[in-house]
């Protein structure tokens, strides 16, 4: 734990400009939390005479190709709207095929957030609870639910900037993604907690900096074929996968990637620094003799 | 050793039932929206002119006629729930393969409309009917209930007891009054609901319905009565409509994506830890059967990131194997004989692999919501997928632990 400065600056590499991303751009956020409608249509038309044609009829928030399916983001449309655009649409190209058709009521939108963040919460909540229960001391819960939020803002970091370049947007399945995520990383955390605890137990008279290396050490090779094993399968979907789930796999790629860094190099560290701290201001400073 | 070729039995018996669940066709695999194409409707019901005390009465009504309704489109296994809490009352209605999406839905979203016919020139006993429309509909009638006849023969029999407004008290003794012993049809969205015959005129403003009903034949009755007598709008506020051709080519793609992400997953396992890695690998299928057999058990609702939390469960099921691996190489390491590092490996694997699990547990179960806490998540894209987790992480703890043990006990102990 000598480079822990190096391992805290290595995550700030990634979390500083994710930030500035959030703060200067915000999220891209889907129809799921904006409200409005979606419509995914087959057609054979080209993607500037077709904008220019649906910016006739209504406001377009997005147009997206992908090989002869278009992506149309507009207002909220009813189902009689939808008909009447996909008629407007097939006089002048010819036929139309309705893939996919959603329409989202923005009061609907504000409730996903707010439930999505009382979830988070609460799973962050319990299992805080839960691991500072087992190991019998809040800073291991503590520092556990700190290297989620680490994952956390990476992800939203990612998807931010990939909102920008990419035109990806953050869905109800990304949030999905999220707590997933999180869930990984406390697992990949307690194992390497796990072993801190076990190894005080067989060796008392180690400091907590070397028992605290000795598990590190000890975790890193499984904590790594672990998570490939995760990466394989999340590679192959990716790739070969549908489009629907892509960004969704993508979500879960970049969590595995950052959780599994954080439980060894931002969860460890920060016990260690939490340790530092309280044995600072926990010894007697000034004492008579 | 008697023991564990018994538990090698059980496992072998328990992967035999799952093979036969797996391919007996009477559980076919449940797949959602995403996946075999159709329409998810939430809609809202606007409560604004029904008394607080009446409105859980009233969604039921409401959901009565929508499903009246999806039948008359013949469409296979529809999906109606409601959901209220605080002042949304909602329902969500989802409709698999329907053609002709914009029929449907516009049929869905219309105010039920109850009328009350009347049958003026049939003599009593005809076998033909022409109802003529009287004027009285569900804005007249208050309230329907189910009651219990009070006197007679019939004493303790359900029947449906209608109430009037006054306007409606005043219409009804009309038309009872010059319909005695003639039928007074009852109709719902232009379907006939009930043709009671009248006995004699009713002025006071209050009916009964009695007939040779079971109770739950009235309770229906009374909630189609009162789909009339308390109308509620109803609004669209989301609407996913997604075609099959879709559904079917991303399973088609994932379930190519997961066979080659397993295979390499098994691979990979082989080339680390050799033959435990491939004693893994079958824990592995047996992982893969059981929990397929599952999910047509429960049965779970397959969606599309269903599928992904499927095969996200593979990556973790053979992460209590890596633990396990791991911890026997280092036993191995600190020169203990094979048989004892063995269990001192999966005793201590257990601790890590019990904790970490936990955490999955928990977050899966914040994401199923069952308790049904309207705070909480209650998509149903979001459950699917925590729930195949919470299947997964459960059925991993079984396989990677108590079926890997197993074989290693009885295959590579020996070898020592």
């Amino acid at each position: 734990m000598k480079y822990k400065l190096l391992y805290f600056l290595f995550s700030l590499l990634f979390i500083l400009p994710g930030i500035y991303f959030l703060l200067r751009f915000g999220l891209s956020l889907s129809v799921d939390f904006t409200g409005g409608s979606l419509v995914e249509f087959q057609v054979n038309a080209s993607l500037v005479e077709l904008r220019q044609l649906l910016e006739v009829q209504v406001p377009v928030a997005g147009l997206q190709q992908s090989n002869d399916s278009f992506v149309l983001r507009t207002k909220e449309l009813s189902q009689a709207e939808n008909q009447a655009l996909q008629v407007e649409i097939s006089s002048r190209f010819g036929q139309v095929q309705e893939k996919r058709f959603e329409t989202i009521g923005p009061t609907l939108g504000k409730e996903l957030i707010k439930k999505t963040l009382v979830g988070i919460l609460l799973a962050a909540g319990f299992i805080l609870s839960y691991v500072a229960y087992r190991f019998h001391d809040k800073k291991y819960g503590v520092c556990a639910v700190l290297a989620m939020l680490h994952d956390s803002l990476i992800m939203l970091g990612v998807f931010s900037f990939l909102g920008v370049y990419f035109q990806v947007e953050v869905d109800a399945l990304f949030v999905t993604a999220m707590l997933t995520i999180l869930s990984f990383s406390v697992h990949d955390t307690i194992v390497v907690y796990d072993r801190i605890r076990e190894s005080g137990k067989l060796f008392p008279k180690l400091s907590f900096v070397e028992l605290v290396n000795k598990a590190v050490t000890e975790t890193l090779g499984r904590s790594l074929n672990n998570s490939l094993t995760i990466i394989f399968m999340l590679l192959a979907l990716y790739l070969l996968g549908g489009d629907t789930t892509k960004w969704f796999v993508f979500a879960l790629l970049i969590g595995t990637a950052s959780g599994t860094y954080s439980s060894t190099f931002t969860a460890v560290p920060l016990l260690v620094l939490w340790e530092d701290f309280s044995h600072h201001f926990s010894h007697p400073r000034g004492v008579i003799e | 050793m008697k023991k564990l070729w018994w538990r090698l039995w059980f496992i072998l018996a328990l992967t035999a039932v799952a093979i036969a669940v797996n391919l007996i066709p009477q559980y076919p695999l449940k797949t959602g929206l995403d996946l075999q194409g159709g329409t998810h409707l939430l809609l809202q019901a606007d409560m604004g002119n029904i008394d607080p005390n009446d409105r859980t009465t009233a969604l039921e009504s409401v959901k009565q006629v929508i499903t009246r309704r999806v039948d008359l489109y013949g469409v296979s296994e529809p999906m109606i729930q409601t959901s209220n809490f605080q002042d949304d009352y909602r329902l969500i209605v989802e409709l698999s393969g329907v053609k002709d999406v914009s029929e449907a839905i516009s049929l869905i979203g219309q105010t039920a409309q109850l009328d009350f016919r009347e049958d003026l020139e049939a003599t009593p006993g005809a076998e033909t009917f022409r109802f003529l429309p009287t004027g009285l509909t569900g804005k007249d009638l208050k309230k329907a209930t189910v009651t219990f006849s009070q006197g007679g023969n019939n004493t303790g029999q359900p029947e449906v007891s209608l109430e009037f407004t006054t306007e409606g008290a005043k219409k009804f003794g009309e038309i009872t009054q010059r319909n005695v012993g003639r039928q007074l049809a009852i109709f719902l969205d232009n379907q006939p609901v009930t043709t009671p015959v009248v006995s004699e005129a009713i002025l006071s403003g209050t009916a009964q319905i009695s007939g040779n009903f079971t109770t739950k034949a009235a309770t229906d009755l009374s909630i189609q009565l009162n789909a009339g007598a308390l109308p509620v709008p109803i609004k669209i506020i989301e609407q996913k409509n997604i075609s099959a051709t879709l559904g079917s080519d991303s399973v088609r793609k994932s379930v190519i994506a997961g066979s080659i992400g397993l295979g390499l997953v098994a691979l990979f396992m082989i080339l680390l830890y050799g033959v435990n890695g491939f004693l893994a690998d079958v824990a592995l299928v047996i992982y893969g059967l059981i929990t397929l057999a599952i999910y047509k058990l429960i049965p779970v609702t397959l969606t599309l990131p269903g599928i992904a939390g499927f095969i996200l469960t593979i990556g973790m099921a053979v992460d209590s194997n890596i633990l396990i691996f791991e911890r026997l190489k280092e036993e191995l390491r600190a020169g203990r004989p094979f048989s004892i590092a063995l269990e001192l490996a999966f005793g201590r694997a257990w601790d890590s692999i019990k904790d970490a699990n936990v955490a999955t547990i928990i977050t899966s179960l914040v994401l199923i919501n069952p308790l049904n806490f309207n705070f909480l998540n209650t998509s149903g894209l979001v459950r699917g997928f925590a729930l195949t987790l919470l299947i997964g992480v459960i059925i991993s703890l079984f396989t990677g632990i108590i079926v890997t043990r197993t074989l290693m006990r009885l295959f590579l102990v020996k070898k020592v």
